[in-house]
This record gives C-alpha cells, structure tokens and sequence, in this order.
C-alpha cells in the first residue's frame, strides 16, 4: 500500500530525513518509535503533506500513486488520514460542521454521493457512540477548549468518519491518562481491518501494548536503524533508545 | 499640501440655500434654525480632512470632483416589488423600508400593526404632526458642534424614521429597517435620519439594513440618534451592504440613561469607501453599552470602524470585540477610544480588535485607545493582526478540505467569536449567513482562478 524509497526531507533547510525506507501492506500496523528529535512527527507531516517540509531525494507511493505529487486534501481523499499530535482548535465552527464538510469532501473526490444532513447525522452519532463521545461534543466548536484526552478521541472520530485506508497517528497518546489510553486504544484497534494499514508513531512503548504492532522500527537521525516485532517494543522500554542507536 | 481645499462645502451649501424653503418642516423656527446654525457650521469646519487626528485614515478624496445630485430631486422610476431582507420570509417583524433616503409605505408596515405606545413613522411626516414633539428630539442626543458631516446631514436631510416606544412597552417583533439606495441615473447624495426613543423600560431589536441597486457614485451621509431611557434596552444590528459605488458615512449617537442597555453589532462589508461611527454618551449609572462588530473586505475597498465612548457618570460598563478579514488590496480603519470622566469612578471599559490580512497587500489601521481621568476603573483595550495560521489550515486540508474551503472555514471560525459576542441567539445565525455569503463569493473567485 505504501512504499517509501529513500526518502529525504529538509524543513527550513535542515536535512531531518536522510534516507527512509519503510514498505507497508494493507492491514499491517507499523509502530515508529525513536527519540525526541529522530525525525518522527517529521515523516508524517510529509507523509500528509505539510507546506514547508521539502523532500529533496526519494520517493513515496501509495497505492500505486506518486503520493508526493499530490496536494494535501488529495491525500486525504486518496485515504491518508493523520491524526495530529495537537490537534487544532477552530473556535466558532461547530464539531458536527466541520465533519459534515470533511466527510462530504472527501466522498466528493472518491466519486461518491455527498451525504444528507439526516443520513449524516444519524452516522456520525453512532461512531460517537461507539468511542463513547457526549453527544454534546458534536455541538461544540472543533476542539476549542477541549482537554487533551477529549482532542484525541475527536481525532479518532474523524478518523473512524473518514474512512481512511492509512492511518497515520502521531503521537496519539502522549498527554493521555490511563482511561483516555484505553478509549483511544479502542477506537485503533476498531479500526484495524485487512484493507487499512496504520503508522503508529510514538515516543513510548505504553500505547503499543494496546495496539500491538506488527512491525516496529526505531527511527533515530532520520534513519531506521533497527526493525523487528512487537518484542522489540518491549525491549525498548526496558533498555532506552541508546543501546539501539549505537548499535546502528 | 492644501488638503483641507480638496472637498468644497459650496456645492452644498448653495443647495441648502436653493432648498431650504422646501426642506420637510421649513417654516419651523425652531428647525429653520437648527438648519441655518448646522449650515453655517459646516461652512465653518468644512469636510473632514486626514488633518484631523480622527480622520486620519480616511481620505475623502474619491468624493472629489463629483456633483452629487441630492436623490429627493432624481426621478424613480424602479419599483422595488421586492425588500431583501436579513430575517427568514416567514419570520414575523415590523418594518419600514427607505429608497433613496425617502420612506416607501407600500415597503412599509401599516401602523395599526404596532402595539399602542409604539410609533414608526416617516421623519417628514412627524414633523408635521407633531413639531413641539421633534424638536425636543432633533438634535438633543447628537448635540457635538465638532462634526461636520453632522452638521451636514443637519442642513439636508429630507427624511428618515422616528422610532418611539412609550415606557415599559416591548416591542415583540423586531422593526427591520431597509434604506435602499437611491434608484438613480445620475451620481446622488442622500442624509437619511433616523430617530429611536425608548422611553424608561422600554425593549426593541431594530435591523438596519444597507442595500442598493444601481450603479451611480452615492455620497450616503446618515445620522442616527437613539436615545434609551433608564432601563430601556435596545438590540440593534446594522449590517452595511450598499454597492462598491457607494461612498456609506454614518454616525449614531447613541445616549444612555441609567441601567439602560444597547447592545450593537455592526457588520461592515458594502461600499467602496465607508465610515461606520459610534459616538456614546454614558450619563446614567449602570448603563451597559455594548459595540461589537466585524468588517469584511476585498478588492479596494476601504472599510472604517470608528467608536467613541464617554464614561460620563461612575458603574458603567462597555464592551467592544471588533474583528475583521481583509483580503486584496482592501484597507481597513479601526479607531475605538474610551473616554473616563474624573468622577467616573468604578467604570469597566473593554475594546479588542482582531484582523486577519488575507493577503499581502491588505492592510489595517488599527488605534484603540484610553482616556482616563479617574482613577479607580478597569479599563483594557488590545489589537491584533495576522495572516491564517498555517497549522490550521494544514489540519483542514489534511481532512480533505480544498485551500479555498480550508481558509473560508478559518476566516468565519476567527469572525465567529464576535458575532456569539451578541446576546440575542436568536440573531446570530443571520449575521453568521452575510458573513458565509461574503466567503462564498470569495471561495468561487479563488477556484475560476485555480480553474
């Protein structure tokens, strides 16, 4: 499903990227794992297609598809979904807005019929249900003033009304307490089917013994260095990064 | 630089001398007078220049050189078999329509509609009927002898509505008044005045809406007086749409009594030139005023909000959140000052000012400012101004929103907030839809160009 060749990226200049070779199959979950500063949040922003993150080498196919060639919302459509690591706040634009909007964008570019506001609203209170979301949160305005537990199960509900076929989570559980872990968690592995891969990214070992990985791969100085199975997590967490990085 | 020369005042005062027996209520002394003192005294000052501090942002410049014919001698031909309107069709209302300054009462609701102790009525009319009554209100809230267009809009208005709720009464639809703009040929001017009286306890929402059709130059001088009783509380939305052709100057004098409120909110998006100013007078305690708004513009549209506030008396509270979206080349002005008098003790004054430059050309002026000469009251006043944040445009676009979507999403989200400023809920879904209207047009410009 994705293919990343060698990929290297600058942003403001700094090469963060220097060579990045990771392939990824349909209904697999990769975990990333790496020290602050390796270059994580990095390659999901270009994989999602940040402005100002600039690839200077390499190449990344999705689906058969130069994914690099297309804009931002093209991504999206084609079924790349990042859920961010401080996902925004859009005071004054109610939850239920945006998504209707996101959602009919989406369906727009994959040649589907747009959603009516009935149809919509009977499916989106069902996902929220199913992550255990107040209802009341869909009234209120996209994250403003949300805890950051609450933020990060709005991302998975976005993420669960998108549909999409790559699941790119950055650093979804950093800022979560033991109960929003689990909820989190949850709304992952309900996603988790053998059309979807996902690309878990994360600083800690915690969030993988909810969602267990298939793959996981250290990432330090903007390179793998080190790729194994979910033990590999494990190991991690008890030794730290450095033993694996000096390995390299 | 003789800026000063640039507007002459002859071409208007040889018309108010042509005109002035003709003039509604010529005849009058007491307004005969009050014409000849604001006649002369706009001889005196003469139009406003960027010499004057107050006026230092907005040149009239693009007023030179057109004679503007005043709209009451230009033949209508149009008939307007249809007001748009802000409110929903079926939504119940009063309402009196202007076009070309003028009251239009096939436009209009009948009287009989109104509760007893409730008059709407054309200003020609009223001053007819009760002369003794117009003169204790003509003039007596905007009483400033430094303001020329004022003075302006003294000497020559022709009409315009006087509003008056007797004590206590409610007014239990909201008036929505529409002044439409001349139908006109030729270049016009036209000085509407609008009088609202809401004696102690009285309620109203009046919706002042700016439209306009043609697309002849019109110099639009209006002035509006309100006065609230003790008690009395006044919504009052003002949405400013007139064509790009429009040169819109209008100033309401706004006078409090005691535990009074006025909540406002004005939205300023019509016209090429604009000036939207708020003059109030705090005289009673308790009194809460409230001056929200937002401006909107593209193209080369220069769009001015102006505000004064007078804390004249001690337990007052003000409030002004005044946001706006600039793109192009469009120029905005916000001037808020927030005067306390020395024995004006415990007033609580707020201003903020927000605007996010669309483009790089866009430009604001922004200058809150404070003049406190007492000394135990909060007052704050703040500004900003900003381009979108590219992380939110990032997370929109991530979640399959075009550019243009993502940034119409950003511009209303950043407007949002001043709009829910306004108390009555009820009312802001229909600011909400003028401020989506403006984006809209905005969003299929920027596809044709990506096109």
């Amino acid at each position: 499903m994705l293919e990343i060749n060698n990929l290297h990226a600058t942003v403001d200049g700094a090469e963060i990227l220097k060579g990045i070779d990771l392939t990824i199959r349909a209904g697999e979950v990769h975990a990333i794992m790496g020290p602050n500063g390796s270059g994580k949040s990095t390659l999901s922003y270009v994989l999602a297609g940040r402005d100002g993150y600039e690839v200077t080498e390499g190449s990344v196919t999705f689906n058969g598809k130069d994914l690099l060639e297309m804009p931002t919302e093209e991504r999206a459509g084609e079924g790349v979904f990042l859920a961010f690591q401080y996902p925004v706040e859009i005071p004054g634009v109610p939850n239920t807005t945006f998504l209707k909007e996101a959602v009919n964008a989406v369906r727009k570019y994959r040649g589907e019929p747009e959603l009516d506001a009935m149809e919509f609203v009977k499916h989106l209170r069902a996902k929220a249900k199913e992550l255990g979301m107040n209802p009341e949160f869909l009234k209120r305005a996209v994250n403003a003033g949300f805890s950051g537990g609450e933020k990060k199960r709005n991302e998975m509900l976005q993420m669960a009304m998108l549909e999409p076929s790559l699941c790119l989570l950055d650093e979804t559980d950093s800022g979560l307490d033991i109960d929003a872990l689990k909820a989190v968690s949850e709304a992952i592995n309900a996603m988790r089917s053998p059309e979807r891969a996902m690309l878990v990214i994360t600083h800690y070992q915690r969030l993988l013994t909810y969602v267990v990985p298939d793959h996981v791969h250290v990432l330090s100085k903007g390179r793998i260095v080190r790729s194994g199975g979910p033990e590999l997590a494990q190991e991690l967490e008890e030794k730290g990064y450095g033993e694996s990085i000096e390995a390299a | 630089m003789a800026q000063q020369e640039i507007l002459s005042t002859e071409p208007y005062l040889a018309r108010f001398n042509a005109a002035k027996a003709r003039l509604p209520g010529a005849g009058q002394s007491w307004l005969d007078e009050l014409r000849e003192t604001a006649a002369a005294r706009f001889r005196d000052l003469g139009f406003p220049t960027q010499r004057h501090e107050i006026w230092k942002y907005t040149p009239l410049k693009a007023l030179q050189g057109i004679g503007f014919t005043p709209a009451g001698e230009v033949a209508r031909p149009a008939s307007l078999d249809h007001v748009p309107s802000l409110l929903p069709a079926k939504a119940p209302r009063y309402r009196a329509t202007l076009v070309g300054g003028v009251v239009r009462p096939e436009l209009s609701s009948p009287d009989e509609e109104l509760p007893a102790g409730a008059t709407i009525e054309r200003l020609a009319a009223a001053l007819e009927r009760d002369p003794a009554g117009l003169a204790e209100l003509l003039g007596r809230v905007a009483d400033d002898r430094d303001q020329p267009l004022l003075a302006l809009n003294t000497a020559l208005f022709e009409d315009g509505v006087v509003i008056r709720l007797g004590r206590n009464l409610v007014l239990d639809r909201p008036l929505e008044l529409t002044l439409v703009g001349p139908l006109a040929e030729v270049p016009t001017q036209v000085h509407p005045r609008i009088l609202i009286v809401l004696e102690e306890g009285a309620q109203a929402t009046v919706l002042e809406h700016h439209l306009g059709f043609g697309t002849e130059p019109v110099f639009h001088n209006g002035v509006s007086e309100i006065a609230l009783g003790p008690n009395a509380r006044l919504t009052h939305i003002k949405v400013q749409a007139a064509p790009l052709e429009t040169f819109h100057f209008a100033t309401t004098h706004l006078r409090q009594e005691r535990d009074s409120a006025y909540d406002g909110f004005t939205l300023n998006r019509g016209a090429g030139l604009s000036r939207l100013e708020t003059r109030v007078k705090l005289v009673g305690e308790g009194a809460d005023c409230r001056l929200n708004g937002a401006y909107l513009l593209r193209g080369r549209q220069h769009g001015d909000i102006t505000t004064v506030v007078d804390h004249q008396v001690p337990h007052c509270t003000s409030r002004e959140v005044v946001k706006g979206a600039i793109d192009d080349r469009g120029r905005g002005v916000f001037q808020g000052l927030i005067k306390v008098a020395p024995h004006a003790q415990k007033t609580d004054g707020r201003m903020l000012n927000k605007t996010l430059l669309l483009s790089e050309k866009a430009e604001i002026d922004t200058k809150p400012e404070l003049e406190i000469f007492a000394d135990d009251v909060q007052c704050a006043h703040g500004a900003t101004a900003g381009a979108i944040d590219d992380m939110a445009l990032f997370y929109l676009r991530s979640r399959g929103l075009d550019e243009a979507a993502a940034r119409a999403l950003l511009v209303e989200s950043f407007l949002a907030e001043t709009v829910e400023e306004l108390g009555d809920e009820s009312l802001r879904p229909l600011l909400l839809e003028r401020i989506r209207d403006w984006l809209q047009v905005r969003r299929e410009s920027l596809e044709e160009v990506a096109a």
